[in-house]
């Protein structure tokens, strides 16, 4: 471990290696954790099949590329599937669990989490799989840093979906009505907007984000059916730490936690990045709890 | 189940089908024996998830907890730890019916008492925490637990520990652990029963129903809070000892941390049973048992499939559960008093 | 009889609006204080800095001399101040007496005391308790199924069962019937002379207020405008101007 940490002084380009993997790794974790941010502000549900969601993505995107569908062509094609997913998810199960407590959507979504994990299992198997883009890798500071080039190209295609949400959050009229809601359903109500329709609409939404993400995820990283948990453990630390609808603080998060990981994974071993993942969860609730004492409140 | 005949021949049946279950059903003492461990687990969860309103997607992290410290003791108390686990099972314990015993009640005893501490030490962190984030939070507990265990190589990380050789045959093996659960099983059931009557019952209740409020009153809402995990952890722990030395190999993934079979059943035999109530978990775990052993392995790995359906729909469409359902149906059949609003009292207030 | 709560100088905040500034208050001990001031005027955002529900941004807050606004809700209560709520909170799935039983001092209870059962004391005051406020015919009723006038008794009264120094309470009017009123500042008088507690309430009503109370403090925007007794309240200009004002 001090090995690693010595070597990271010795050859500072390793350190802009992590930091650049991190970023581009991060910005996919921002995606979803938008996403996570979106439903939960929105309409109140807590969705613990986000990481599921995303693996569904990039399984999507996989299976396309088995029909010679180039993944950054696959991109929207998923979006759009996973938009209609997420509305027959709605309209199936959400639309029951929107109003009642807490742990109602938890644990229904955590059900949704199963049946999804578990049918990409039976339909792919356990294998880990990416899905090949077919670009080269470029090298930088004398060979010491390389990076593919696919990392870029999705680095720069996932500050293009969110700047697209963001605008469309902004000024379409769902977005309007989406933001609405989310501040007061009943006036909303009363003002004419369709709130049922809006809801159907923000976890369609999500489910499109997500399953963008997911595309992502299989062209610079890998999938497989049981990758989902860490994937909805890490949209829930960014959205812990950053709190509900603040923006920048989940980009900031987001990508701070694609770093913490590589950096993390590069020190302690592979073998504990989803360590560092479940450990930055409970540091991160603890400092929430702290936070909150001081203002004489708990963490709800 | 207050009627005065009722509950007696109710528990005489129990009792007598958990006695004699092993010579009616020779072939099924372990699936017998894994019953009550089921009806343990439901029952434990229920403690925090159902009476209080806590719900945890970590117990398993006690089971576990448990079993590991169980297989430490049990070893350590006759060899180094570290030496036998980096053998990777190339030494085997084999030990006397005495040694053996000793060291089995030692274990269970010190899962016990070890569990409880991580519960006060832990709950202490985690009841700063309501509703949603307390639930990930356990379920982070029990992650972190189980990627602690995988990579701590002085208990044998990824490939495990195996548990001291049981002296004797086989079949008597399986008796034995079938007794320790059956035993287990009922002191958890008389215990959360004998629990649920006293301050501490109304208590969690009252926190479960409004926290704010009872804190306003000056509810000791942490200390209680502790008290009701750290009870699930007791018997969590030990049932973890038990099964350890059942399946003979403690191993993180699958055994000691099952997050998504054992981890998961909890809660879903509880809501299926109807949380909240005395004996909802003891049905849940019931039902959810008998239909899990006769379908299992019919479905063809579409099984898991099936459990994370039936969250969903016991959840969305069913939340009160078979109890719930049974005492809206039957209200006198449970002794609840429907009584009618007196006029009496009407005027009093005014 | 000196003061039981002093508040100093406080000042609260939220965002832009400056909901109290500067306020500074006393609550005797042993008699019934009152605080009024029409709608925004930060009444109950100074009831809730006293209470423990949100940090203050200046001042002091002393509760028997000890200085408790960096204190959290359940350790103020076990102090032996006690809220009620403006929202009626009570325990609508459990019948009055288990209401009542919750509410046992908690502050003064052993950790065995916890597996043990209800005395036959702690029943026979339950019942005492709600017989004081009229509801014993209903005792064994769900209390969710009582009307809302009555669950504020039933508060009332959970409230007592606490056995606490002092008892604040926001609104107890609001919302009860006019003719259950006069039967309410009854027993709110006699909870005072008879068990001896201190009394804080904030209200609405000036009717009510004026009967009840016996110091007044009156509140407007988010500054303290008058002090005193109820006849030099009443007279006082400021406190009409404030009132018309806000109508």
């Amino acid at each position: 471990m001090l090995d690693n940490i010595n070597l990271l002084t010795l050859a500072p380009s390793l350190n802009v290696q992590l930091l650049l993997d991190g970023l581009f790794i991060g910005a996919i974790f921002v995606l979803a954790a938008y996403g996570l941010a979106l439903v939960w502000g929105v309409m109140n549900v807590k969705n613990l099949a986000q990481g599921e969601f995303v693996i569904m993505g990039g399984y999507l995107a996989w299976h396309l590329g088995t029909y010679n569908v180039h993944p950054i062509l696959s991109l929207p094609i998923v979006a759009i599937l996973m938009f209609g997913f997420g509305w027959v998810l709605y309209v199936a199960i959400i639309k029951y669990v929107v109003t009642r407590d807490l742990f109602t959507s938890l644990l229904a979504t955590f059900g949704i989490a199963l049946v999804v994990q578990q049918a990409l299992n039976l339909a792919y198997g356990p294998e880990v799989r990416t899905a090949e883009s077919g670009f080269g890798t470029r090298s930088f500071f004398g060979g010491l840093v390389t990076v593919a080039e696919i990392k870029f190209i999705s680095f720069a295609l996932a500050v293009l979906l969110a700047a697209g949400v963001i605008v469309f959050m902004k000024k379409s009229r769902m977005g309007q009505a989406i933001r609405a809601t989310s501040q007061d359903p009943r006036a909303a109500k009363v003002m004419g907007i369709n709130t049922e329709k809006v809801y159907a609409f923000t976890y369609a939404l999500n489910g499109a984000i997500c399953g963008a993400a997911g595309v992502l995820v299989s062209m610079i990283w890998v999938i497989q059916p049981f990758y989902g948990v860490p994937h909805s453990i890490r949209s829930f630390v960014i959205v812990t730490a950053a709190g509900l609808g603040n923006l920048p603080g989940v980009i900031l998060a987001g990508l701070g936690l694609g770093m913490a990981e590589q950096y993390s994974g590069f020190v302690l071993g592979a073998q504990f990045q989803q360590a560092t993942v479940v450990g930055l969860l409970v540091v991160v609730l603890v400092w929430r709890q702290i936070q909150m004492a001081q203002h004489r409140q708990v963490v709800k | 189940m207050t009627g005065n005949w009722k509950s007696p021949a109710l528990y005489a049946a129990i009792l007598a089908f958990g006695v004699a279950a092993p010579f009616l059903f020779p072939g099924y003492t372990t699936q017998i024996a894994i019953l009550w461990m089921m009806i343990l687990f439901a029952l434990t969860w229920d403690i925090a998830g159902g009476q209080m309103g806590y719900n945890s997607l970590g117990n398993i992290f006690f089971f576990g907890a448990g079993m590991y410290l169980s297989a430490v003791i049990q070893v350590g108390m006759f060899t180094d730890v570290g030496t036998y686990t980096s053998a990777r099972g190339g030494e085997q314990l084999v030990l006397g019916y005495g040694d053996y015993f000793v060291s089995v009640f030692a274990g269970m005893a010190v899962a016990a008492v070890g569990c409880v501490l991580f519960a006060i030490v832990i709950g202490w962190v985690m009841f700063g925490l309501r509703g949603p984030y307390f639930a990930i939070g356990t379920l982070g507990i029990a992650l972190s637990a189980r990627e602690l265990a995988s990579t701590w190589e002085w208990i044998g990380g990824g490939s495990g520990i195996a548990m001291p050789v049981y002296p004797g045959l086989p079949d008597e093996k399986s008796q034995v652990s079938y007794i320790i659960l059956f035993v287990l099983a009922i002191l958890t059931f008389l215990s959360v029963r004998w629990l649920y009557t006293t301050r501490f019952g109304l208590a969690i209740n009252a926190i479960r129903d409004d926290e704010e409020k009872a804190e306003a009153m000056g509810v000791h809402t942490t200390r209680y809070k502790i008290i009701a995990w750290s009870v699930s952890a007791f018997f969590l722990g030990m049932s973890g000892a038990v099964f350890g030395n059942m399946t003979g190999f403690v191993e993180p993934m699958e055994v000691a941390f099952p997050t998504v079979t054992f981890g998961i059943f909890m809660v879903v035999m509880s809501l299926l049973g109807g949380k909240g109530t005395l004996w909802g978990p003891v049905i849940g775990a019931t039902v959810f048992h008998i239909i899990k052993e006769v379908t299992w392995t019919y479905m063809l790995g579409w099984q898991w499939v099936a459990l994370g359906v039936l969250i969903i729909v016991n959840v969305v469409f069913f939340q009160q559960g078979i109890m719930g359902w049974a005492q809206d149906k039957w209200p006198e059949f449970f002794g609840i008093e429907v009584e009618e609003a007196s006029a009496a009292g009407d005027e009093e207030a005014a | 009889m000196g003061a039981m709560i002093e508040v100093r100088n406080v000042s609260k905040a939220f965002g832009g609006v400056q909901a109290n500034q500067d306020v500074s208050m006393d609550v005797t001990e042993g008699g019934i204080t009152g605080l009024i001031g029409p709608n925004g005027s930060g009444k109950t955002t100074l009831f809730n800095s006293i209470v423990g529900y949100h940090p203050i941004d200046g001042g002091s807050i002393r509760f028997e001399g000890q200085e408790i606004s960096k204190f959290r809700v359940p350790q103020i209560a076990r102090l032996g101040m006690l809220r009620t709520f403006q929202q009626t909170r009570i325990y609508g799935n459990m019948n009055c007496v288990k209401n009542m039983l919750i509410s046992v001092p908690h502050r003064s209870m052993g950790f065995l005391e916890i597996f043990g059962d209800h005395s036959t004391q702690e029943l026979e005051k339950a019942e005492h308790l709600l017989e004081f406020v009229g509801l014993y015919g209903k005792r064994k009723l769900m209390a969710g199924d009582l009307s809302f006038g009555q669950q504020k008794l039933l508060e009332f009264a959970m409230a007592l069962m606490n056995d606490p120094k002092v008892l604040l309470l926001d609104e107890p009017t609001a919302g009860i019937n006019p003719t259950l009123i006069n039967g309410l500042i009854d027993r709110l008088k006699r909870a005072n002379e008879e068990f001896g507690i201190t009394l804080f309430v904030i209200e609405h009503n000036m009717r009510v207020i004026m009967n009840l109370a016996e110091h007044i403090y009156c509140l407007a925007h988010g500054e303290m405008l008058a002090e005193g007794t109820p006849e030099t309240i009443r007279n006082d200009q400021r406190v009409i101007d404030a009132y018309l004002g806000a109508h």
